[in-house]
């Protein structure tokens, strides 16, 4: 009776994560869907707690106060421009969680069926994966301990396939012989090594696709847990967040243009275009404007289209970004925003930035829906973006970003490049819209740059 | 071998319902949608509970409450994570 209410209760549970994820299709209920979800795991933790066999409650209420503590402090702590860190982080604790669970349930129990120990041998080696993948990516991000670039040695891709092996051997022999636990945590150590080789092998702009398929590595060491312990919510959460997970993955890679074995395995953005053919490209063609001249051009026009990238967030420049376009949209201009599916260090990371400073969603429009207006738009100010915006893209078919989707920037009137030198993007290729006849370089920190831009707006003429 | 289809069967559908249901979150929502399934997939602390709070030794108990303590940070942080940019989606009237 009492395991029937149990059960009962991880179904009203499981209910309650579809919900949330359902609810997250529009902003207006996305707030109430994030409640649901978390009104899920109330019910999903109480029940467990009135499960029979649940003898001391010591450790639980230790661990829980902890547990609690540490992430009420992460999350209200951080930056808004550092929520793809903070998402890693807490991403890693995830897996690191399915890790433990899967270990304590091997060490505890003597009878496991075929089933409980391969599901249990996954959970070592996901969740191990995805705990060292997390925090090394979380380190890139932050920029400590890891360069943010690519790193990459010979027979790294060799050594990789052979960690993924030994664990799966490893796994093999532990199905044979539960008894030895050895096995499982040779398994997490292999697992530990590739998830950090894996991960420190791709640059900062490829890491929206890491941390995306990090999330979705996470749902499926919980689902494996799942397997592990027979418990159909932890399946059903799970696989709604590798499914979640899977998704993004593959929305950035079709951005981007390029297979997800690309993006793991290819180490784009370790070689930097050589300063000669940037040279010949740049040499003497850019037109470097003042404030002032950019502060008249926004004056007389109708339509402005502002495209933000990595840039906007590592100057904090979103709420500088407001003030613009509050003082445009007082002159009469409409103002609109322009954002690549990559733009920025994790899916919507602009979207997120901009909400921050208080930009109604409305005005915030995705890359299909924005490309056809550029031809009817007076002004396009590009922010720290600049592979997103490179015509390269849509040119030239041997560059390392032919066939991208890109924003089509160079279609407006006028297009302001802010940007601090011309030092190239991700790709590391010259970009020729900074010499395009129609395009306007501006020089500067983003921040500064829209300050001494507005200054120019407001200055009576 | 029974409990082991119903569980696949489970898991595929669940993965169905998954793909159309998140398929439908806009571009916008994005980061909330990878912060609020990574609060989610903080439900491995079901599991996490089970293994500290049944007394089968001092191993299993050092592992129980270490996952505990790693799946609430995931759980908790998550869901603030996620309802702090939420709140900063509503539409200003």
């Amino acid at each position: 009776m009492r395991e029937g209410l149990i059960n009962f209760a991880y179904l009203i549970a499981s209910v309650c994560f579809i919900l949330t994820f359902k609810g997250l299709a529009h902003p207006r209920t996305a707030v109430r869907a994030n409640k649901i979800g978390a009104l899920g795991m109330l019910i999903a933790v109480v029940a467990t707690l009135t499960a029979s066999g649940i003898g001391d409650w010591r450790l639980i209420t230790v661990g829980l106060v902890i547990g609690t503590v540490i992430g009420a402090i992460l999350a209200t702590k951080f930056q808004m421009t550092g929520m793809p860190q903070m998402v890693a982080a807490l991403n890693g604790f995830g897996g690191g969680a399915s890790v433990l669970v899967a270990g304590e349930a091997l060490s505890a129990n003597d009878q496991f069926s075929a089933q409980v120990l391969v599901a249990t041998a996954l959970s070592g080696l996901i969740g191990a994966v995805t705990f060292w993948g997390s925090f090394v990516a979380y380190a890139k991000l932050q920029e400590v301990l890891i360069p943010g670039k690519p790193v990459i040695f010979a027979g790294q891709k060799a050594l990789n396939a052979l960690l993924l092996l030994a664990s799966l051997v490893a796994g093999g022999f532990l199905v044979a012989s539960p008894d030895s636990h050895f096995l499982y945590w040779s398994i997490v150590l292999a697992a530990s090594l590739l998830g950090v080789l894996t991960t420190i092998a791709i640059g900062g702009a490829d890491m929206p696709v890491v941390v995306c398929l990090l999330n979705s590595y996470s749902g499926l060491a919980a689902c494996t847990t799942g397997f592990v312990l027979d418990n159909y919510m932890l399946i059903i959460a799970g696989s709604l967040v590798g499914a979640s997970g899977l998704i993004l993955s593959q929305i950035m890679c079709k951005a981007m243009n390029r297979p997800l074995t690309n993006v793991l395995f290819g180490g784009l953005g370790a070689e930097i275009a050589s300063g000669a053919e940037a040279d010949s490209v740049y040499a003497g063609k850019i037109k470097s404007v003042s404030a002032e001249e950019i502060g008249m051009l926004l004056e007389s026009a109708r339509r402005v289209v502002i495209v933000p990238g990595y840039g906007l967030a590592v100057s904090q420049a979103q709420h500088a970004v407001r003030d613009l376009t509050r003082l445009l949209e007082s002159r009469g201009v409409n103002v609109l925003f322009g954002i690549h599916p990559v733009a920025g260090r994790m899916p919507g990371h602009m979207n997120v930035l901009l909400a921050e400073a208080d930009i109604s969603y409305e005005k915030v429009i995705e890359m299909d829906a924005i490309n056809p207006l550029f031809p009817q738009t007076d002004v396009a100010i590009v922010i720290g973006a600049n592979d997103v915006v490179n015509p390269l893209a849509r040119t030239d078919p041997s560059s390392p970003i032919a066939g991208m989707p890109i924003l089509d920037v160079d279609l407006a009137q006028t297009v302001i490049v802010i940007k601090r030198s011309l030092s190239p993007g991700f790709a590391g290729i010259p970009n020729p819209l900074f010499v395009a006849d129609n395009s306007l370089m501006f020089f500067a920190d983003g921040r500064l740059a829209l300050q001494e831009i507005i200054n120019a707006v407001k200055a009576p003429t | 071998m029974e409990q082991l289809v119903v569980a696949l069967i489970v898991f595929v559908l669940a993965m169905f319902v998954g793909f159309e249901v998140i398929t439908k979150v806009p571009p916008t929502l994005h980061t909330p949608l990878t912060s609020g399934s990574n609060a989610v997939s903080g439900i491995t602390l079901v599991g996490a509970l089970l293994a500290a709070g049944v007394d089968r030794g001092p191993l299993s108990a050092t592992l129980g409450l270490l996952a505990v303590v790693f799946a609430t940070i995931n759980v908790v942080g998550g869901f603030m994570v996620t309802h702090r940019m939420l709140q900063m989606f509503r539409r200003k009237d």
